[in-house]
């Protein structure tokens, strides 16, 4: 796994050679020493594998500088492979009561097939934590916002379970938790009565680490998603955003949202 | 954020129970809470201002990790909880459920009722202790 | 004209304490339906991730929506001057107050943190049509409640017309921004469209006036105070308008959809082969809900009969509930269309139509809604002076020819 993860690393540092004459120094020896880090952490933890950037301090606020976001290569999602939804599902403590129609799921794996042609396309879909996102246009309390750095959250200390997000998402990708819930991880509140959806693992974002979903396409050799800051030019998500075509979901509704897909 | 209204209401509260606690002594024979006490030497701030204050502490600390991504130790929820774990007979952290739970040895004893513990973990680490266990009470309700 | 004499009812019969002891039992019912789904969370619902809206929400909307429209009759005495409703008048407004109220009842108790109620009246996101709403909601209690003392404090009548001005304003505005819960919805197919805004004042003019006639008569039936033929038939006779606009909105609603090729799967859905909604929409909106009420309303053989008044007031309320079930609950099953041209499957219902099957205590929280609105009522009229002592054609009707005297008398005993 961790050669894999290697691999990634020495893959961005190709990228600023050959893209991006500009790459600064300091980024060029951080990759490089993530890479030595990497190889070392072959033969143990592979928390430190995922450091996409230098954490920001815990003392200082989100800045909107940044702007989060994932670019999904459908091409390389793996066929019947959801190790994303695993990976989230373990890490936010999403637990099933075999109600599919009230279970939440903050990522799902969705199939499509071209009626006219009949090619079908697997693709994650979450949040899409739009730059105008309608949940938190809806949300009269304003437990529905958008963090500075592009991540739409829900404060669940003001949520009151009205749903309005839930028929304003264009996405369906919130979940309202529809009974009380016991065993929730440290830092993930989740609690019955209140509305939830992907929080780009904002938790690990905070700490410099990639989402879930992201390591764990990763680790399984995909590599389908890539997470990074959609402002940095310098970013490999930034650099294929300008370099290949990528779509947005529902588009047409001039959401923009920080979620791009790619071979659809 | 946290409305003013609310806020008053929780000082009000604050405002009583450190009164009872002080009237303590005065009182022999009242039954007092039993509090455990947390690792190290001290609190992160003097144990009588924690008594009265550690409500607006956790909440304007809430306010700014939830919207400003703010996630110093500090004042964090997660280190209170960490610092405060009680631990059973078999060495493993009680829950909220438990009446020894730290927070709720004084909370039972005031009778001021908290919903933190109804999404918040109340007890450390991310083990994922209760959730085979939590999925199968929860099937066995209904 | 006559001067009105308005009296409290006397309430003391035995059959008014049954009344009372109903509406108390429903509502006992609904408390305990919601104490039921808030203890064990919404999955005892019939409402799901992806009907998140169930019929607690039909009930709450058509209340809410209705209150607004009870309120026209004193609005067209007041605003319009027209005389002959001013008798209604402190009537309509306790009805809309009664219904807002019942209505609002459900919607919180549907919440999935009613104990947090104080956070919804605390924090505002004023970019939220909903947070608008929640201060139409509360100001046209306000505003109503001032217009009913001004209505009933001799010493106030003068400022009557100019608050009660300020009433039909408010209402219009409420009604449009309960109306634009859906309209602004530009995730989905069933909503996103200005028309909801003016198609839900027309049904609010419709469903509320349906509502009046029938608390109306029941009063007056009940309390044995004469009504004459002139109110009803004025009121019956709005009431067809209002039924004639609605079907009409409903039409440029579904014509304006059928224009547009990306809406016909939805428009299909809901007019051709949508099972339940399909049959909701034709048969119980549409046919019973409104051809036959308007048949019923200007047939020469039934329109003079209070009976048949009476039943066509019904089927509007059915017809109207059927409208609300089609537009919350229909337009929530209709699958968000993500990625046209293609088929879409998942574990999360993408792609096909949502299933909902409402389970008892949302029904029984939804009529009670409708219960805590008409014990408001039946209490208003006995400790307050709503009603006139008689609503009889030589004191109502400005037209009033003695010679009708007779058949007018036969009418309000049948």
């Amino acid at each position: 796994m961790s050669q894999t993860d290697d691999h990634t690393n020495n893959d961005q540092v190709d990228n600023g050679h050959v893209n991006n004459d500009h790459v600064n120094n300091y980024r060029r020896k951080f990759l490089g020493q993530l890479a030595a880090v990497t190889a070392t952490g072959a033969l143990g933890s592979g928390l430190v594998l995922n450091n996409f950037a230098q954490a920001r301090p815990a003392d200082e606020a989100v800045s909107s500088n940044v702007r989060y976001g994932l670019l999904i290569d459908t091409s390389k999602c793996g066929n019947g492979c959801d190790a994303c939804v695993k990976a989230c599902n373990d890490e936010n403590g999403l637990q099933g009561f075999d109600r599919p129609e009230t279970d939440a799921q903050w990522i799902r794996t969705v199939k499509l097939r071209d009626k006219s042609t009949n090619r079908t396309v697997s693709l994650p879909m979450m949040c899409q934590h739009c730059e105008f996102p309608p949940c938190v246009d809806v949300c009269p309390t304003g437990a529905s916002f958008k963090r500075a750095d592009g991540i739409v959250l829900v404060d669940k200390h003001l949520c009151i379970g009205c749903r309005y997000c839930m028929m304003a998402c264009p996405y369906k990708a919130r979940s309202f938790i529809h009974e009380e819930l016991t065993g929730q991880v440290q830092g993930i509140p989740r609690g019955k009565g209140t509305v939830e959806s992907c929080t780009l693992c904002v938790h690990r974002v905070d700490k410099g680490e990639t989402p879930a979903c992201v390591e764990a396409c990763a680790k399984d050799g995909h590599k389908a998603l890539i997470f990074g800051d959609l402002k940095d030019a310098s970013s490999e998500i930034a650099l294929r955003i300008s370099k290949e075509a990528s779509m947005q979901v529902r588009g047409d509704l001039k959401l923009n949202p920080g979620v791009r897909y790619q071979g659809i | 954020m946290q409305s003013t209204f609310i806020t008053n209401i929780t000082g009000i509260r604050t405002a009583l129970l450190s009164l009872m606690l002080f009237c303590l002594p005065a009182f022999a024979g009242v039954p007092t809470p039993d509090i455990p006490k947390g690792k190290g030497d001290k609190c992160v701030e003097e144990t009588d201002f924690m008594r009265k204050n550690h409500m607006e502490l956790i909440l304007h600390q809430r306010d700014e990790t939830v919207h400003r991504g703010i996630r110093t130790k500090k004042h964090s929820f997660k280190e209170c909880i960490n610092c405060h774990a009680v631990k059973d007979d078999d060495n493993v952290p009680v829950d909220f459920k438990n009446p020894k739970h730290f927070c709720n040895s004084c909370h039972t004893f005031a009778a001021v009722k908290i919903d933190c513990f109804e999404c918040h973990a109340s007890r450390p680490g991310n083990d994922k202790r209760g959730h085979g266990k939590t999925n199968d009470s929860a099937m066995s309700k209904h | 004209m006559a001067k009105i004499h308005y009296r409290e009812i006397e309430g003391n019969s035995i059959n008014y304490y049954i009344l009372l002891g109903f509406f108390a039992v429903i509502i006992a019912i609904a408390l305990a339906a919601t104490y039921y789904m808030e203890h064990n969370g919404h999955h005892v619902t019939g409402m799901t991730n992806q009907i998140v809206w169930g019929v607690p929400h039909v009930f709450a909307v058509f209340l809410i929506v209705a209150a607004s429209g009870a309120l026209n009759v004193a609005s067209i005495a007041s605003v319009f001057g027209k005389t002959a409703y001013k008798p209604l008048a402190p009537l309509s407004g306790l009805v809309a107050i009664a219904l807002l109220m019942g209505g609002l009842s459900v919607l919180v108790l549907d919440l999935g943190r009613p104990d947090r109620l104080i956070v919804a009246m605390t924090n505002y996101n004023f970019k939220s049509i909903f947070a608008w709403n929640i201060f139409l909601y509360n100001g046209f209690l306000v505003i109503v409640g001032v217009y009913l003392w001004m209505m009933m404090e001799h010493r106030m009548n003068k400022y009557s017309k100019a608050v009660g001005f300020a009433a039909f304003t408010w209402r219009l505005i409420l009604t449009t921004g309960t109306g634009s819960i859906f309209g602004f919805l530009v995730a989905r197919q069933s909503y996103d469209a200005a028309i909801m805004a003016p198609m839900f004042i027309l049904m609010s003019f419709s469903f509320g006036m349906a509502i009046f006639i029938l608390i109306l008569m029941g009063s007056y039936a009940g309390t044995g105070r004469p009504l004459g033929t002139a109110v009803l038939s004025r009121l019956k006779n709005l009431l067809g308008v209002f039924v004639a606009a609605v079907l009409l909105i409903v039409a440029i609603f579904h014509l304006t959809n059928l224009y547009a090729t990306e809406h016909h799967g939805f428009e299909q859905f809901i007019l051709l082969n949508g099972g339940i909604y399909t049959f909701l929409f034709w048969g119980v909106q549409i046919l019973l809900g409104s051809l036959i009420p308007l048949f019923l309303l200007y047939s020469p053989a039934t329109r003079e009969s209070a009976l048949w008044i009476t039943i066509s007031c019904v089927l509007v309320i059915t017809g109207g509930l059927a409208q609300m079930y089609g537009i919350i609950i229909g337009g929530q099953a209709f699958p968000l269309n993500m990625f046209p041209g293609f088929e879409v499957s998942s574990s999360f219902f993408d792609g096909v139509v949502n299933h909902y099957s409402p389970s008892m205590p949302e029904i029984a929280l939804g009529v009670g809604g409708v219960a805590i609105a008409l014990i408001m009522v039946t209490i208003g009229i006995k400790v307050l002076r709503f009603l006139p002592l008689s609503l009889d054609d030589a004191i109502v009707d400005p037209h009033y020819k003695p010679a009708t005297e007779e058949t007018a008398e036969s009418e309000a005993t049948a």
